[in-house]
């Protein structure tokens, strides 16, 4: 098989889709607090600690779809502390971020090693498996990328479909997004800007944790330290390369994952010539050649960073 | 709720809230050591003793603290013109990188040439490998703060590379580590017979030009200004972007000299695990010492007394040596609570 008929190959697609099912979330997860005037850069550490949160609920004998109640649950925990010190508060988002991620990921390995002390090979769960959609998923190639993945990668691509209603079709979206444009605007209708962001950052944050969740309990089936491994970065990347808009962020990880893919594919071609290295770059690099190609049309919103504080102008 | 400025906080207010972040972080950590099933009280009794307890805990703590000030000194210039250099440890591994190439024979010079020629080496690859994203901030708009973080991914993987090709040692029994660097590429230890080596030295006085840098020179005075407000320095004239790179080329140099002095002064060779993130911790150590260049110093030790006694506790006590990376990054958040505090009142209402 050449480089040129992966591309039309099922199996191609399937992995695509899996790979940014994480992604989706994560994203999302990131462009609401984004759009309601916060960067949120615990996002790595949120992952981490939804992808153990998740996976030690369904080791410890919960059930599959606790274990995600559970990881969106420590990740709004998370959320709240990170709103707590930016938004009322008004402190650097970037330190409060850099130092949420730092206390996620310890509190995670801390955790981890105190539950399980002895163990050298992480232990497996029965992960989500495949639920092929009837009918649907006959279809050859969008079907079965589409509609042959677990019931999360479903829950992925809702996530889209209700972010985007509620932020463009609800009253509480037109907060959310006022709060990162205008906010002064959203305390003249007699919304509180505070509670506003606060709100969308602990939703954001839960929805980040589910995207760790991801891993742990349906792309793989263990939490290994560092598996994670900067996907929250990219996803902060995503946001601007979709334009804080969810369609066009979910399109970006359609395509950031399907470059994964392809890269993996390539690597297992390439017989060793170029050091494997390279292609695990890939990413990272695209990652910041997307920005910059966004970068001078990029519409950040107005708000962005900026702490708000009732009555100042 | 609201934040209202104070008047000039006094002594006692400026001692008393940091004072209360430790608190706050120790009574924090306490729940944990506590769900671990051991006494508080003892466990950071045991902490402070593998810290700080003994002449060889001591020289452990600083040998542990002289990456930690490069690093935190990396990110304290950076973040006081409100460059948002994360890439510290992606700075620090090219520093590391061409310690090894010009260290392991590539250049026959003596040891008092070759040193300051790898240091000057290190400096100029960490500084050039921040000036990417300055440069795309500042002609492009790119925000640094996720390039500079993906170049972390992208440099340990590029050091992978090496250590697997050109650099790899052939008598390394397949461990991906690089040769050891020449007698004459080796920092001196400072006592004989222990780890404490030069590059303490080399970043105690790095801390005190960075002061001097940033406190006496017009160029410190920029970097504060484009800080403080970007708007402002340029209409009085400052030339922002300008500022900017050369702030860039500071920090990634500064950065980079963490991965020289690990090479060089301790470990000899480079390996996948020079740095356990000292480039991240970096920023808890810029953040406690408020951005102030000899704070840093102070705060490095702290930190490094953190993790050095933590390990010593865990061999004795049955808490997870990743308590100190908890204690770490909760010290980072109380503490910026407690700087705001001591400038703002909260007002209810």
């Amino acid at each position: 098989m050449d480089a040129f008929e992966i591309l039309f190959t099922a199996s191609f697609w399937v992995a695509a889709i899996r790979i940014a099912s994480p992604l989706i979330f994560a994203t999302m997860g990131e462009l609401i607090c984004e759009r309601a005037g916060v960067l949120n850069l615990g996002i790595e550490g949120i992952m981490t600690a939804g992808a153990f949160a998740g996976w030690f609920t369904v080791y410890a004998g919960g059930d599959l779809w606790t274990g995600v109640l559970v990881a969106a649950l420590a990740g709004a925990m998370f959320g709240l502390l990170h709103a707590t010190l930016t938004v009322p508060l008004g402190l650097s988002q970037h330190v409060v971020g850099i130092g949420v991620t730092l206390l996620a990921t310890s509190l995670t390995y801390f955790t981890y090693r105190l539950a399980l002390p002895e163990v050298t090979s992480p232990p497996k769960i029965e992960p989500f498996q495949p639920l092929p959609i009837p009918g649907l998923s006959q279809i050859p190639i969008v079907g079965e990328a589409l509609f042959s993945q677990t019931p999360l990668t479903y829950l992925a691509f809702i996530t889209v479909a209700v972010v985007a209603w509620v932020l463009y079709r609800t009253p509480v979206g037109l907060a959310v997004r006022a709060a990162g444009e205008n906010p002064s605007a959203v305390e003249a209708q007699g919304i509180s800007v505070t509670a506003v962001r606060m709100g969308a950052v602990m939703v954001g944050s839960a929805l980040m944790a589910v995207g760790g969740a991801f891993l742990t309990m349906s792309a793989f089936n263990s939490f290994f330290f560092q598996m994670i491994n900067g996907r929250g970065w990219i996803c902060i990347a995503l946001v601007v390369f979709g334009s804080w808009r969810p369609g066009k962020a979910l399109i970006g990880a359609i395509l950031f994952a399907a470059f994964d893919a392809y890269q993996v594919r390539l690597q297992q071609m390439s017989g060793g010539i170029v050091p494997y290295q390279v292609f695990l770059m890939m990413p990272y690099a695209l990652s910041i050649l997307a920005l910059i190609l966004v970068a001078r049309r990029a519409t950040y919103p107005k708000a962005l960073m900026i702490p708000y504080q009732k009555g100042e102008r | 709720m609201r934040l209202e400025p104070k008047p000039a906080p006094s002594l006692a207010v400026t001692l008393l809230y940091p004072l209360a972040a430790v608190v706050a972080t120790l009574l924090f950590t306490s729940l944990l050591v506590l769900a671990a099933g051991a006494s508080p009280l003892s466990v950071f009794y045991l902490v402070a003793k593998g810290a700080a307890g003994s002449q060889f805990a001591l020289l452990e703590t600083l040998t542990r603290a002289t990456p930690l000030i490069f690093t935190g000194l990396a990110v304290a210039v950076a973040f006081r013109a409100k460059l948002w250099n994360i890439g510290a440890e992606a700075q620090l591994y090219v520093g590391g990188i061409v310690t090894v190439v010009l260290g392991t024979g590539a250049l026959p010079l003596p040891s008092v040439v070759l040193i300051p020629v790898i240091m000057v080496a290190a400096m100029a690859a960490g500084a050039l490998l921040l000036l990417g994203p300055a440069v795309l901030k500042t002609r492009f708009g790119v925000d640094e703060v996720v390039t500079t973080l993906l170049l972390n991914f992208i440099v340990l993987l590029f050091v992978s590379m090496l250590l697997e090709g050109v650099l790899k040692d052939p008598m390394g029994l397949g461990w991906p580590q690089s040769q050891k660097v020449l007698a004459e590429a080796q920092l001196p230890r400072i006592i004989q017979g222990k780890r404490l080596h030069y590059g303490f030295v080399i970043a105690v006085v790095s801390a005190v030009v960075v002061w001097v840098i940033m406190k006496k020179t017009v160029l410190g005075y920029e970097m504060r200004a484009v800080g403080h407000n970007p708007e402002g320095a340029r209409f009085v004239g400052i030339p922002v972007n300008r500022v900017l790179m050369k702030t860039a080329l500071l920090s990634g140099g500064l950065a980079a000299l963490a991965g020289f002095s690990e090479v060089s002064g301790l470990k000899g060779n480079l390996t996948l695990d020079l740095s356990p993130g000292y480039g991240y911790s970096g920023i808890v150590v810029a953040m406690l010492a408020m951005l102030n260049p000899l704070g840093v110093i102070a705060s490095a030790i702290f930190v490094a007394g953190i993790f050095v006694g933590a390990d010593a506790m865990s061999r004795v006590a049955k808490v997870p040596s990743y308590i100190a990376d908890v204690m770490v990054a909760t010290s980072l958040l109380t503490m910026v609570v407690a700087i705001l505090l001591t400038r703002f009142r909260v007002k209810w209402r």
